[in-house]
């Protein structure tokens, strides 16, 4: 295929030895040498002839011309290089911006998840009223699995974590609790060693513990040797038996780095009313989740019944994995591939604007052309050639400025967050990115080819010959320049509203009263190995020791510890019931926190009735609790609760909890939710082990996390310490609020870059209009027309484009607002604070637009307009 | 039909039929262009005119699509010829045209008698 072509005089050699062998044999047939030369000749044909069609059917007409166009399409961009270049920068922002979001999507929604046949793959949980993925028990879970038919297997997983003795001294571990079949129903096998075998998931099992990629390799340097050895967990050996491939990941179970079998219950959890278990399974062929989760229903009912389980009204809820892992960020990813769908519209209209300029500026150069003879078909060509040539630039360039959007966006994710997006991995500029660069770019160059054309049929030769009517601005231009802008003037505003709402979202987000003051504050993870601190006198020992020995350190006001941050979660929660009061198994769901008795001081929370918790209130004395102003109004609602008592149902700690003190509100939870009703325990009399430590400084409370480290480790090198972090850092990683940040920014970028198109655009056209209308406005001036009704002129036609684009940009922009709504907090869709402020900005922005070109026009010299003609 | 001297009595040569009559005079052996002419005229007894450019366009045609292949070599009579010869593939597709052709001319001729016929009745 790839031989050298024949060339053509290769082809006329032939022809001539054929003319000399036909002399030869009509000599042998009698003729004189001159007549068989002659008759040879004539017999032939003509040879000019054949050997131009050799040449044509070689080389193909339509590519020579291709290429001529090519180059010349070139010329004409080098001739004017100042818009080429704004034409291909801002095709290149737009494409570019396109296909770095289009990856994201591509990755997060389009891509499967990394399972045998993900598509069978369901999350299994039971459903409440509070939420729709509720934990299951793990009676439950057992009874679930015997019985359904659905699914051909079911299993569960469970976070946790363990102390890892290491050579290095003691590490806290993220882990993850699975049932026997977790890995099997994933279809995901272990890359060394075995995955977990029957039975070891039973009470009783052995200990055993499945690595992932990243702990073989930063943990034990990929050593092949590792399986059958033993490591120190908790101060328990686990045997290694298998490494998961590096491909695996499990989202909800973030960067779980130790996958351990379910096979040794804590007390609670052989409880059915005790819900630390999150289901997955694999549907059979032919049933749906609809039927799964009927059939789940119904068993879950049975089950309460059976049991005589009262207070909560669950039943079962069965949904593709997928919508689990991806969840939350559907609906920004969704919003922000929307948003940059409207940039590259207003950059592809902004480009044909520009070219539209053009091909008016051209006018006389395409009349004497098609005057020569150049066909209308020939003209189009060209100026199609040249919308492709600018198309091919700018997604040229814009591959480019996504794949560096791409590496920005990724690095904006924090670590933790991104360890609960797997797909994070498969961004790039794949396939299915490079197929969808290639759409865009061939939609920009369809729209880019287009505009010319549409203008050349508009367009008599004959009128752009003759230049007289060079007075008014050509009506053409006109209607469709003028168009144009309003469509960008329109998209600007859509951009501007989403980027008002969104960045208004966050503000009131991050504005939400905390009910305490998150600056000057030092936080610190501590995990206490339980071998060593066994009994409460100990962890209360160590308690004790903690806050004295932080609370002496320089620059150091106060310190404290809680068992849960706050801004973080509404978890862990309690079933609590009113002492004294008729109970009948109503679920009152309270989050739970334990505290040491200077957390709530060193958070600056405020009392508002009874008293804090003081040192005094040890196991020694009788439970105390402090209550937040939610759970006083929800459950007190007409009565003074200091002296009321408060009772829980699981066991291990004095039942009864009499309350001494109401504080405001502290926001515990997430910051897009309201408060929930929360009751503080003395950590002193609920003996827990981990715990967080909380540290007020009086300068910047990062420079205080290393000495906090340092004096940890002084205290006890075995105490696991980590996520040291200052507390605003923490409220800032939460998902709540960075996803909002991430929306806002980036829709606030696109909007920014919106605006300026916009602009850019709108000055383009009065400047345009103005230079054409020189002449008139001449003649208006020699008529004696005012320099201010010159501005008037001019200014009046900005303002009715923008007030076009404002009004079908408001319109639309309800619109989208209302797409949007689920990323919206503590703003309405139609926020009339942000459609001012738009309205004001862009009346401002297009004001200064048009000033320019009409203080050029206003200076307009009478004479000189006139005597230009 | 008296063949030689009244060109007007030759017939051009049918579309697409060329091609077949390259590969069949290729049969017996290779030759070179002017060779092949020759023998299409003297085989059809010289009602068929090959036109000498087409015939060029035809061979070349050909060894592209790798029916047929070419090589510069020496006619008998010491002049430089380019001589062509048959391809297996060029061999395939010279039966398969030809039985084409065949089927062809038979209906042809089945419609041309019948209805010459019919209009004798």
């Amino acid at each position: 295929m790839f031989r050298h072509r024949r060339s053509a005089d290769d082809f006329a050699e032939e022809i001539k030895s054929h003319l000399e062998l036909e002399a030869d044999e009509l000599q042998s047939e009698g003729l004189s040498e001159d007549e068989a030369h002659r008759r040879a000749r004539v017999e032939f044909g003509n040879v000019q002839t054949a050997q131009e069609r050799f040449y044509l059917r070689r080389r193909a007409l339509w590519f020579d011309n291709l290429l001529r166009d090519i180059k010349f399409a070139i010329r004409q961009l080098i001739r004017n290089p100042s818009f080429a270049v704004v034409a291909i920068l801002v095709l290149a922002l737009g494409i570019g911006a396109s296909v770095a979001i289009f990856a994201f999507v591509n990755a997060a929604l389009l891509e499967p998840l990394p399972y045998a046949d993900p598509n069978q793959l369901m999350s299994v949980s039971e459903s409440s009223v509070e939420s729709p993925r509720w934990p299951l028990s793990y009676p439950d879970f057992l009874d679930w699995k015997a019985q359904n038919k659905s699914f051909t297997s079911l299993d569960v997983y469970s976070w946790s974590g363990f102390l890892l003795r290491a050579a290095s001294g003691t590490e806290p571990i993220r882990a993850m609790r699975v049932s026997g079949g977790f890995f099997q129903t994933l279809g995901v096998h272990p890359m060394l060693g075995r995955d977990f075998n029957p039975g070891e998931d039973r009470p009783g099992g052995p200990n055993v513990v499945i690595l992932s990629y990243g702990a073989w390799v930063h943990r034990f340097g990929a050593r092949l040797n590792l399986i059958g050895q033993t490591v120190d967990l908790d101060n328990n050996g686990y045997t290694i038996i298998g490494v998961l491939p590096r491909s695996f990941s499990f989202a909800p179970g973030g960067n779980a780095e130790f996958w351990t079998p379910i096979n040794m219950l804590s007390p609670h959890e052989h409880s059915r009313t005790f819900y630390p278990f999150l289901g997955i399974g694999r549907i059979r062929d032919g049933i749906t989740a609809q039927s799964a989760q009927t059939e789940m229903t119904a068993i879950a009912k049975r089950l309460q019944r059976q049991y005589g389980i009262i207070g909560r009204d669950l039943s079962a809820n069965v949904a593709p994995l997928s919508e689990v892992v991806v969840g939350d960020v559907r609906p920004i990813l969704l919003t922000l591939l929307g948003g940059a769908g409207l940039l590259l519209l207003i950059a592809c209209v902004n480009v044909s604007s520009l070219l539209l300029v053009r091909s008016e500026n051209r006018k006389h150069e395409i009349a004497v052309r098609g005057a020569l003879g150049a066909t209308p078909a020939r003209l189009v060509k060209q100026f199609v050639t040249e919308g492709l040539l600018l198309a091919a630039f700018g997604s040229g360039a814009g591959t480019i400025v996504a794949a560096v959007l791409i590496r920005l966006l990724t690095r904006l994710v924090p670590k933790d967050m991104a360890s609960n997006m797997p797909f994070l991995n498969g961004v790039g500029l794949n396939a299915h990115t490079a197929a969808f660069a290639a759409a865009i770019s061939l939609l920009a160059a369809l729209l880019l080819a287009a505009t010319p054309v549409l203008r050349l049929s508009f367009q008599r030769v004959r009128d752009g010959l003759s230049e007289g009517d060079r007075g008014a601005a050509s009506r053409l231009w006109r209607r469709l320049g003028a168009n144009l802008v309003v469509i960008e003037l329109a998209i600007a505003v859509v951009l501007l509203v989403g980027a008002g709402l969104l960045g208004r979202s966050l503000y009131q987000l991050l504005h939400v009263p905390l009910g305490f003051d998150p600056n000057h504050l030092a936080t610190v993870e501590v995990a206490v190995p339980g071998a060593v601190y066994q009994t409460s006198e100990q962890t209360t020992e160590l308690y004790r020791e903690v806050v004295s020995r932080v609370s002496s350190l320089p620059g150091v006001e106060s310190a404290g510890l809680t068992r849960m941050l706050p801004v973080q979660c509404d978890c862990p929660t309690d079933g609590i019931r009113i002492v004294g009061r008729p109970y009948h198994g109503e679920h009152n769901e309270v989050n739970e926190r334990h505290v040491s008795s200077s957390y709530l001081p060193t958070l600056k929370a405020r009392l508002v009735r009874g008293r804090f918790f003081t040192e005094a209130d040890d196991s020694s004395m009788p439970g105390v609790a402090v209550i937040n102003q939610a759970l006083a109004r929800k459950y007190f609602p007409d009565q003074d609760p200091i002296g009321q008592s408060i009772a829980d149902d699981e066991g291990g700690r004095p039942s009864a909890w009499q309350i001494v003190g109401v504080v405001d509100d502290i926001h515990e939870g997430p910051l897009d939710l309201g408060t929930a009703p929360t009751e503080y325990f003395s950590v002193n009399q609920t003996g827990d082990r981990n715990f967080t430590l909380v540290v007020r400084g009086s300068q910047d409370p990062g420079a205080l996390l290393p000495v906090l480290v340092s004096i940890l480790h002084q205290i006890d090198l075995g105490l696991g310490v980590s996520d040291e972090a200052t507390m605003i850092e923490n409220i800032d990683a939460t998902q709540a609020a960075l996803l909002h940040r991430f929306s806002a920014c980036l829709v606030g970028g696109f909007a920014a870059m919106a605006l300026i198109l916009g602009i850019v655009g709108l000055y383009g056209v009065i400047a345009y209009s103005v230079s054409r209308r020189t002449r008139e406005i001449g003649v208006r001036m020699a008529l004696g027309a005012q320099r201010r009704s010159v501005y008037g002129l001019v200014m009046q036609q900005a303002g009715w484009l923008t007030a076009a684009g404002l009004a079908i940009g408001l319109i639309c922009s309800v619109g989208t607002s209302v797409l949007i709504r689920s990323l919206l907090f503590g703003v309405q869709a139609g926020d009339a604070v942000t459609l001012v402020s738009v309205a004001l900005l862009l009346g401002l922005a297009s004001m200064a637009a048009s000033f320019l070109p009409a203080r050029r026009a206003a200076s307009v010299n009478p004479v000189e307009a006139l005597r230009a003609e | 039909m008296p063949p030689q001297n009244n060109p007007d009595d030759r017939i051009a040569i049918l579309q697409g039929t060329l091609d077949l009559l390259i590969l069949k005079t290729l049969v017996l052996g290779q030759r070179h262009g002017q060779g092949i002419a020759r023998s299409i005229q003297r085989q059809s007894e010289e009602v068929f005119f090959v036109d000498h450019g087409s015939l060029y366009l035809a061979l070349q045609r050909l060894e592209d699509k790798k029916w047929i292949s070419a090589r510069w070599g020496v006619s008998e009579n010491n002049r430089k010829a380019r001589f062509y010869s048959l391809t297996s593939k060029g061999r395939e597709q010279l039966l398969e045209k030809t039985s084409e052709w065949q089927r062809l001319t038979r209906a042809m001729g089945l419609i041309l008698d019948g209805g010459s016929s019919r209009e004798e009745v």
